[in-house]
This record gives C-alpha cells, sequence and structure tokens, in this order.
C-alpha cells in the first residue's frame, strides 16, 4: 500500500516537468534511465523544436563551449546531426576521425580522449565500434560524453529520437505496441528502443530469424516473435532494422531473397498491418531490401520526420548534459 | 653442510598422510626429519601457529619470456611466484617463438636457474608455431626436460591431429593438456555468451566451445591412449562430462582458475578488462558446479592461469583488449576464499590439489615433504587478514581484478631446495 502511494507521487511529480532536475552529465544508454528522466529529455526536445523552424536557426545554450565529435566508425547522418545540434546551440564543433579501433594507432582511447581534454573541450559526442567505449570514455575524462552508438551495446539518441516521434505521433506511449524487425542481435538501435519504450509502457516484440536474436532474450522486457504476419495487425508501431549486408552469408540467415521474403515490410504484408502503421527506420534504408520503396516514401513512414527529430533530441542531449556538468562544477553552498 | 629449522608448524603434507604439530629439520636442501625433536640449526623459523606445507605448484602460468618482456620475465615471474608460496610453476609455450622447440625448452631453464628463485618447468607446444597442424619435436623436448605438452592460449582444432598428439605422446608417459575451446563457436567473443554480454552490447563465447571440444577429445583419449589434462574448465557441463569420463576409466585430469571459482560474468558489468579472460567469467550456475567437483574430486588441481599484460593494452576497449589476468602473488588466499571459507574443502585437500595432485600429473618428483625429497617447503599463515595491493606484486603486470580484496590466507616463507627464497 505506502509503496504504491508513493509511486503515485512521483507519477505526480514526473509530470509537474519544472520540478525536476537533471543530473547526468554523460548519456551512455537508455537502459539505466528513469521514466522521469526519459520523459524529462522528451519535454526538453519538445521545447527546442521551433529553433529549427525560426528563421535564424540559432540558439546561445551552448556558447563558448566546445563539442568534438569523436567518431571510430564511419557514420554520416549521426554525425551530422550531432554537428548541426551543436551549432544551433552556438557550441564550437570539432571534427575527429579515428578509423578502426585506437589500437592501431599505437593510441588508446584513453590517451585520445585525455589529448582532447587538454584543449577544453566540454562534450565528446563517440561513436565507437566497441561496446562500453563511451563508458570507459566518461570514468577517464572530466569532460561530458554521450553515446552517439557504440558496438551493438546502444544508441540512446536513436532511441529517444524514435520515441519522440512515437510519442509526436501518439501522445501517449502506454499501451503501444512496437515491433522491431531485423538483426536484432547486433542491433544498438534495437537496445536502446527496447529499454526506453519499455520504461515508459510500451510492448515491444522483437521479429527476425533466431538467428539473429540476442542470446537470452527471453530475459529481455520483450516479446520475441519469428513470424513477422502473425503479429504485423497489432502493431501501432514498425521499427524496420537495417541489413547489414556484412553479416549475409555468415550462417545467420542463408539469402538476402530469403531474408525479404519473410521479414521485409512490402505492400503485401502492409495489408495486414493497422491503416495508421507508424514505419520507422533508423536509415540508411536499403530499398527493396527490408523495406520496400513504396512503403518508405508513404503516407505512414516517419522516417523523414525522425530525420528532423533527431536534430531536436540531440540539442536536448547536449543541452542537458552541459547542464548538469554545470551544476556539477557549482561549488557547493 | 647447513641446516634449517622449521619450528612448531601443522606440519600438512597429503602425499604421506601428514597432519600434525612437529618440527621440520631440513638438512643440505633434502627434508631430514619431522617431529619433535630439539637440534638447532643454521638457520630456524617460527611457524608456530601456522601451516607448513609442500612447496606450492602451479602448473598453469604465462611468464610472456621470450618474447614480450616488458609483461613478465622467467625472473620476475619467478618472484610473483615464490612471493605467492609457489616453489614450483609450470610456464605455457605461447610465447614469442612459441616453445615448440628444444633450444627453447633448454633457454626456460637456463633463465630459470640465473633468476634463481623457483623452478619453473617448461611446457612444450603439442604442434609446431602451436599452429594446430604438424606436431612438434616432443621427443626432443622432453630431453629437454619439457613436463607436459600443450597448445595452450587455443585448442588443437583439428581432431585428427589431436588423435595423433595423443597417440605420439604416450611413448613418453608426458600429458597432453588441452585449452578446450573450438573456435567456431567462441570466435569474436570476448565474454560468455548470454543475457549479460547481450545488454553490454559485447560478442560472447559460448559455453559449448569449451565443452565440446572436451568431449571430443576425450572419444580421441579413448581410442588413441596417453594421459590428457583438461585446463582451466569454467562450467558446469565441463565438470560433469569429467565426472562421468572418469567413472569410465577414462586417463583425464582436470585443473580450475580462482577467477572460475570466484567471480561471474556479472562482473564485467562495468566494462573493465581486468575481467575478461579466457575461457571467461560464466554464471553462479557454474561456481556452484565447480566447487563440487573440486569437493568430489573431478577436479584434480588448482591453477593460476597467470597471465601478465601491460596497462596499456588493459586500459583499452573491452572488447579489443587481451585476454588474461595475473594472480601468482595473491592465488593461495583466493583459494581460500573460495573453497575453504565456503566449505567446500579442508586444508588437507586444497593443499593436495595445489602439490601433490600436479606432481603426480606431471610427473615430477615434487609435492611431498617425505625424508629425503628436495626442501620446497611453503609456511602458511591462514589466519591473517591482509589487502591484495597490486602495487606490491613481484610481478611486472598490475592486470589484476583482486586489488582491494581482503584475504585471509598468504605465504610467509617459502623455501626452495632448503633456501629461504621468499619472506613476508
Amino acid at each position: 500500500m505506502t509503496t504504491k502511494t508513493k509511486q503515485g507521487n512521483k507519477m505526480k511529480s514526473a509530470e509537474k516537468n519544472d520540478r525536476f532536475v537533471w543530473t547526468r552529465k554523460h548519456l551512455l544508454g537508455l537502459e539505466d534511465l528513469s521514466k522521469q528522466e526519459l520523459v524529462h529529455i522528451l519535454d526538453t526536445a519538445e521545447g527546442f523544436k521551433d529553433i529549427s523552424e525560426r528563421a535564424i536557426k540559432k540558439a546561445p545554450a551552448l556558447r563558448g563551449k566546445v563539442v568534438v565529435n569523436l567518431f571510430f566508425e564511419d557514420s554520416t547522418r549521426t554525425r551530422n546531426s550531432f554537428r548541426l545540434a551543436a551549432s544551433r546551440l552556438s557550441a564550437d564543433v570539432l571534427e575527429f576521425t579515428a578509423k578502426g579501433s585506437s589500437v592501431s594507432k599505437g593510441e588508446t582511447l584513453r590517451d585520445t580522449a585525455r589529448n582532447l581534454e587538454a584543449m577544453g573541450i566540454d562534450i565528446v559526442v563517440i561513436r565507437h565500434s566497441a561496446g562500453g567505449a563511451p563508458y570507459l570514455l566518461s570514468q577517464c575524462v572530466d569532460c561530458c560524453v554521450v553515446n552517439a552508438g557504440d558496438g551493438f551495446h546502444e544508441h540512446p539518441t536513436q532511441g529517444l529520437l524514435d520515441i519522440f516521434t512515437m510519442r509526436e505521433a501518439r501522445g501517449d506511449l502506454a499501451g503501444m505496441k512496437v515491433a522491431i524487425v531485423g538483426d536484432i542481435a547486433h542491433s544498438r538501435v534495437a537496445r536502446s528502443n527496447i529499454w526506453g519504450l519499455h520504461t515508459l509502457g510500451a510492448e515491444v516484440f522483437l521479429v527476425g530469424p533466431p538467428t539473429l536474436m540476442p542470446a537470452g532474450a527471453d530475459q529481455l522486457p520483450v516479446t520475441v516473435c519469428y513470424d513477422f504476419d502473425e503479429i504485423i495487425g497489432e502493431m501501432d508501431a514498425l521499427n524496420m532494422l537495417r541489413v547489414q549486408f556484412e553479416r549475409i552469408g555468415l550462417p545467420t540467415f542463408p539469402s538476402v531473397r530469403e531474408y525479404s521474403r519473410l521479414f521485409a515490410l512490402n505492400s503485401e504484408r502492409m495489408k495486414r498491418a493497422k491503416k495508421d502503421v507508424l514505419v520507422m527506420h533508423p536509415g540508411p534504408i536499403n530499398r527493396g531490401l527490408e523495406l520496400e520503396s513504396e512503403i518508405a516514401d508513404g503516407p505512414n513512414s516517419t522516417i523523414l520526420r525522425q530525420v528532423t527529430n533527431g536534430l531536436t533530441i540531440r540539442m536536448a542531449v547536449l543541452f542537458l548534459v552541459n547542464q548538469a556538468a554545470a551544476e556539477k562544477r557549482k561549488p557547493e553552498a | 653442510m647447513t641446516t634449517l629449522l622449521i619450528k612448531n608448524g601443522r606440519i600438512i603434507d597429503p602425499a604421506n598422510g601428514v597432519d600434525k604439530v612437529a618440527n621440520l629439520l631440513v638438512r643440505d636442501g633434502k627434508i631430514a626429519e619431522i617431529g619433535k625433536f630439539s637440534t638447532g640449526a643454521d638457520e630456524v623459523v617460527d611457524a608456530k601457529d601456522k601451516l607448513v606445507v609442500p612447496g606450492l605448484i602451479d602448473m598453469h602460468v604465462h611468464l610472456r619470456e621470450p618474447g614480450d618482456e616488458e609483461e613478465e620475465t622467467i625472473a620476475s615471474g619467478a618472484a610473483a611466484a615464490v612471493a605467492g608460496g609457489f616453489t614450483s610453476v609450470v610456464c605455457m609455450p605461447n610465447t614469442d617463438p612459441a616453445i615448440d622447440n628444444e633450444a627453447t625448452v633448454d633457454f626456460v631453464y637456463r633463465q630459470a636457474d640465473r633468476a634463481n628463485l623457483a623452478n619453473v618447468f617448461a611446457a612444450g607446444a603439442v604442434t609446431k608455431g602451436r599452429a594446430g597442424e604438424e606436431l612438434a619435436e616432443m621427443g626432443q623436448m622432453v630431453r629437454g626436460g619439457a613436463v607436459m605438452f600443450t597448445d595452450d592460449g587455443s585448442g588443437i582444432q583439428n581432431p585428427s591431429v589431436m588423435l595423433r598428439a595423443l597417440k605420439y605422446s604416450s611413448m613418453f608417459g608426458r600429458v597432453i593438456a588441452q585449452h578446450c575451446e573450438e573456435n567456431t563457436l567462441s570466435g569474436g567473443g570476448c565474454m560468455n555468451a548470454g543475457y549479460q554480454a547481450s545488454v553490454l552490447g559485447l560478442p560472447g563465447m559460448n559455453k559449448l566451445a569449451e565443452e565440446l571440444m572436451l568431449y571430443r577429445d576425450i572419444q580421441l583419449l579413448k581410442q588413441a591412449g596417453g594421459r590428457y589434462h583438461a585446463q582451466h574448465i569454467s562450467t558446469a557441463n565441463s565438470a560433469k562430462i569429467i565426472r562421468e569420463a572418469k567413472k569410465e576409466g577414462v586417463a583425464i585430469t582436470a585443473e580450475v582458475t580462482p577467477h572460475h571459482l570466484l567471480m561471474t560474468e556479472e562482473d564485467c558489468s562495468g566494462y573493465d578488462p581486468n575481467y575478461k579472460m579466457n575461457p571467461p567469467l560464466r554464471t553462479e550456475t557454474d561456481i556452484r558446479a565447480l566447487r563440487a567437483a573440486v569437493a568430489d574430486g573431478t577436479i584434480d588441481c588448482l591453477v593460476t592461469d597467470h597471465a601478465p599484460h601491460l596497462r596499456s593494452e588493459k586500459e583499452l576497449e573491452f572488447l579489443y583488449a587481451p585476454h588474461g589476468i595475473v594472480s601468482l602473488d595473491c592465488a593461495l588466499g583466493l583459494y581460500e576464499k573460495a573453497l575453504i571459507e565456503t566449505e567446500t574443502i579442508d586444508w588437507v585437500r586444497l593443499i593436495e590439489m595445489m602439490t601433490i595432485n600436479p606432481a603426480r600429473i606431471l610427473g615430477v618428483n615434487k609435492g611431498s615433504l617425505g625424508v629425503g625429497c628436495d626442501a620446497d617447503i611453503t609456511v602458511v599463515d591462514h589466519r591473517s587478514r591482509w589487502q591484495v595491493d597490486v602495487g606490491k606484486f613481484a610481478s611486472k603486470s598490475r592486470n589484476c581484478p583482486y586489488h582491494g580484496w581482503e584475504l585471509a590466507a598468504r605465504a610467509v616463507c617459502t623455501i626452495v631446495d632448503g633456501t629461504v627464497k621468499y619472506q613476508a
């Protein structure tokens, strides 16, 4: 009884967002974020929406701050999105590309990070091929760390922008049914979506062949399904993951054709879906592979909306971690 | 004639069924007498309230020489050994170049002589360059003093090569030890496969990689003859497979490390590469099963798999950091914590598993306090409270997850061939 009341109180204060104080100077993943924290990011992003629509697309929130895009893996979309988000908040942006792992250069990630920090960096946005690299970074630097995708661990801003897009379309995530379709085992996007959606009360379905399901999926807060057609009719949103070509030919699935037959979203399969189902994709799309062109460009597609929202979400995240760092720097009274 | 007297200790000598409080006299590097006598000696060690046991033997260490002397040398590894109470260690052949010929085996013994600390025995590679293809010159290496053969660091993938290795080695009476890992089931992995790895976004190593090779080898062994030793087993099912093979009378022995008895995959959650090793940390269920396998004799001996790595390597991302941790300096305390504090076995059994059992597997004349035996002796304070401080390790490397752990047991005096090589 007592617990229930307490929870009730918590919920109320969460709704009154102005009382909530964001305290994380790093955003490493969505797994350990509370409902309050998630809602706070989404609400903050809501407030940044109009900046992109103004004639002068600039706000002073990060003026005088330096954001580094530290990308150890190829990325165009996420990198540009972070860069633009930082510029809209008036930060200076330093682009840093290091292909592959830092090992190849004889310098460790710590070395690279400490070197950057010595130049007076405020926020590091990191993309890395190894799960946990942003965590490692957060342990050895003083500045803020934002994970822009690490191995197949998490891609929190992608998860947030997907969730933001769903909330924008539906108002509330509670009770929503969301299918994530494809190579779940190797997907950081899937993991961030799972944690975020679950915490916000949505029901998550994972669809794909058993060979592309993560080990121990039965312990995740999800329903696993191997037959897309069986569940498509109940879904409110379909998040179609990109097929990673480098995995084809491995014993995970036999051929592109077979994958398409079983798990692609095509017009035939769309007929079974709800009329207003949201069709999502983290991009870039393999047209005709996981997603038929007609659907990708059709009325249910939120793909471009996701790109727009990505910018807003990243502004919110950069803003919040910087704010938390500033709070922490203040001497205690 | 030099004499050394160890006074009033509890002498535990499982090889001879001895467990009593007595004095032990060493004369000219050999055990001379055990009993309640009162003689003077050139040197006296007071062992009151302490255990006096045969020098500990670790048949699985990596001393990195030749090739990676920045990480460890035979001398620094031997220093870590005696600091941990080990009077004998067996160094694995995954050096650069590999210990796969008589000259390199000889080199190990020369370096060990120069260090003059612990007995360092060489394990030779089963195949040339540890490539798993052609048999190495085992006969020549036996002549050079190799006490066992293994391609440790990797398992021998090809069953036909393994079958021949077992057959061939049988004529020397030396054991073939296997690092059981079927690469197709573990390749690219960096921790135990399962929920934890999925959540951390790290590629997993399937338990079956270990179990399938172990099971395969047992079938090969039945046909080939020879002796087989399963290295660092880590799963409940491996223990079960060995237990059943032993029941059938197969000539198999097995070892386990402290980390597989004390830690689980949950410890990887902070992405600290000091929890990365091969085989990886498994689960609570596996720990329970491994402890049970120690208790019922399925597992014969305790080893460290001491694997030094540079700080700069262990500061890499978890995925890219090398496998392995060091623990020679503190292993005894870890075993006490894993097996005695948990009432899995008593001190007599623990000492048996760290002395006479590995000595028998290796066929070396060590691990006993019988009169006339080499005076390799360890005095153990089993009721101290001490904190592991990697900064004080004699090993050159610091890649150790036990820093700060509080342990009860430690070696306070290590004697090799009648000479005190370490004193706390």
